[in-house]
């Protein structure tokens, strides 16, 4: 059954639930982060209407900075904000921010230091028709890699609110995770947030296998969940909504009370989160596992659901993905 | 009219002999690192560090200080050499450059040595954080002024242009940005490996007020830099002619040492020439 202290929305099965992209989170948290701190500034790379940079920009014109289609610039520019003391986000699609910018992210903000946010949009197979070039299933791996680097990526739009707003106060090089489409949004505003502290969203009893996942897939894993539960195979479901630094104490107890583990996210395979858990767990406290996610292949045009089926991240999968390492 | 009295010109002269000899002792001392292109701008940093600046060296982080840019981290000894000289830290800690621990990293880093400013040497990338300073003290209406110093050869990246686009179209007056035109790179003459010129007119259609002077002639370096803040309605460039290796006759304009150092014996014979410029210096001056 769903988690009661995560507070989730207790209809967010039914076909009424609410919808919203993860994007609109970032619109409205870095809108509420503006309103709270004046050195908040976003700075946008000609994307201003398909990444929300432009609510920022409607509430506060003169902090919000055009840099053109120019993502190197975007990144080093930022770097020059925060070195002078602003708190800078920097937004476009995740394939270029950080696909194409990340040495400049790698130099001047992470090595350096620098609160620079990171706001990759449009992130992972689920931006559909756009194909190959748009879908971004690396940058998990890419942002995870540099030491002083925090990795979010948040399950939905409520929760893409909060961690923006988080993100502007914790003082670290941060990168933030999107998506375009719309996806239900599970949590309230009394579910809590907390950067590095993952929760548990869905546990049965005693449960056999732990679902660990972050981003959007976790409502299919919830979905898979319910439906495995009701075939009696017991699970856990975690929202490690922070790939770094991993809350690796809940890791650490998760893989001690269950017999496997399965983890589920929109990126590929290797250098995720599946990878950050593994990386972990291997050394700490071994267990079965599975990983859902894309296998080293590049995505390609599609719906959603078609691209999701194609990948094996939807609910079969993660439910076959179960099955496979209950029996290991 | 200059804006450099004589007295001013001939101290900073002498200076930038002692940051050129300091140069050449760290690098020896260190076994690696680039030695053509710290001599070369041996004279521009000396004329920012003891004239220009407006800057508190017991205070790095004092927050009204001018910034120093260095895009083109490869060439950070000259800056340790000219920041000890103008008392950041002690001048013999100059001879831990790119040894384990030092504070004098291969190419400098903001959190380890105060006072570098930024974290540089993957090059193409500083124009546009001096870019990101400059906009964010006009922001809150800061006075103070951001120099970025940069090489000729990173002027093929296209993070420079994108930075420079950046700088005209918002008029950051308030920046000023100075290239080292030494027409080398590692692998050789600027103009054979990618052609840059017309690099003014470049720099004209970007939006920037442009100077070429002789980076060796402090009356030019400093009159430059008071003609570029005078310019109080767009960024301003300043192409500085300079002669890779500076200082040591052997060396000068040969692209063959933009990236090594010198060898013990050959250091002593570089020391020689150095102090011998002018007559002013005998080598037996110094033990």
């Amino acid at each position: 059954m769903l988690n009661t202290n995560a507070q989730l929305h207790s209809n967010l099965f039914d076909a009424d639930a609410l919808l919203a992209p993860t994007r609109d989170g970032f619109g409205k948290g870095v809108v509420e982060a503006g309103q709270k701190d004046e050195r908040v500034v976003v700075l946008c790379a000609d994307l201003a209407e398909s990444t929300r940079a432009e609510w920022f920009q409607k509430e506060f014109p003169k902090r919000y900075v055009e840099i053109g289609v120019a993502e190197q610039n975007l990144a080093a520019v930022a770097s020059g904000f925060a070195n002078y003391g602003k708190i800078p986000f920097i937004t476009s699609y995740a394939a270029f921010n950080p696909g194409r910018n990340n040495e400049q992210i790698r130099t001047t903000a992470s090595l350096a230091n620098l609160p620079v946010k990171v706001c990759g949009m449009h992130a992972g197979v689920s931006v559909g028709p756009d194909g190959a070039t748009h879908q971004a299933l690396e940058d998990i791996g890419l942002m995870r890699m540099q030491p002083n680097m925090v990795v979010i990526v948040p399950m939905d739009a409520e929760e893409a609110r909060k961690a923006t707003y988080a993100a502007a106060f914790n003082g670290k090089p941060t990168y933030l995770r999107f998506g375009r489409e719309k996806s239900p949004v599970l949590t309230t505003a009394a579910t809590p947030f907390e950067i590095g502290k993952g929760y548990t969203l869905w546990e049965s009893e005693s449960p056999h296998v732990a679902i660990i996942g972050c981003g959007t897939l976790l409502f299919e894993a919830l979905k898979a969940a319910r439906a495995l539960e009701a075939q009696g195979v017991r699970t856990t479901v975690i929202n490690m909504h922070t790939v770094k630094p991993l809350d690796t104490d809940l890791l650490y107890r998760t893989a001690s009370a269950v017999h496997g583990i399965v983890t589920v996210e929109e990126h590929q395979a290797a250098g995720g989160l599946g990878s950050a858990v593994a990386e972990f767990l291997a050394e700490h406290r071994p267990v079965p596992m599975e990983m859902v996610a894309v296998r080293d292949r590049f995505g390609q045009s599609g719906t959603t659901v078609e691209l999701y089926r194609e990948y094996g991240l939807d609910q079969q999968a993660i439910e076959a993905a179960v099955l496979r390492v209950a029996k290991r | 009219m200059s804006y450099l009295t004589e007295d001013s010109e001939t101290r900073l002269i002498a200076q930038a002999r002692a940051v050129r000899e300091t140069i050449i002792q760290m690098l020896v001392a260190a076994g690696s690192g680039h030695t053509a292109g710290p001599l070369g701008m041996a004279d521009i940093f000396t004329a920012f560090y003891f004239h220009i600046l407006n800057h508190n060296p017991k205070d790095p982080h004092w927050v009204e200080r001018d910034r120093l840019i260095l895009s083109n981290g490869h060439i950070v000894p000259v800056r340790y050499a000219a920041m000890a000289h103008a008392g950041y830290f002690p001048i013999e800690e100059c001879l831990t450059l790119r040894r384990f621990k030092s504070r004098l990293q291969g190419h400098p880093e903001r959190e380890v040595l105060p006072g570098v400013e930024t974290t540089s040497g993957p090059l193409g990338s500083g124009l546009s954080q001096a870019a990101g300073i400059a906009y964010a003290a006009r922001m809150d209406g800061k006075k103070f002024h951001t120099y970025c110093l940069m090489s000729d050869g990173e002027q093929q990246c296209g993070n420079i242009w994108e930075a420079a686009m950046f700088a005209g179209r918002n008029r950051l007056a308030n920046l000023t940005a100075v290239i080292d035109r030494n027409n080398i790179q590692i692998n050789g003459m600027t103009e054979d490996v990618m052609p840059l010129e017309p690099l003014r007119d470049k720099y004209e259609s970007f939006g920037w007020h442009t100077l070429e002077i002789n980076g060796h002639n402090m009356e030019e370096i400093v009159d430059a830099v008071e003609t570029a803040k005078a310019v109080t309605e767009k960024p301003t460039v300043i192409i500085a002619r300079t002669i890779p290796g500076k200082g040591v006759p052997e060396i000068e304009y040969d692209f063959r040492w933009h990236g090594k150092p010198p060898t013990k014996a050959e250091a002593e014979q570089f020391l020689i020439a150095l102090r011998s410029l002018g007559g002013q210096v005998h080598p037996s001056d110094h033990a």
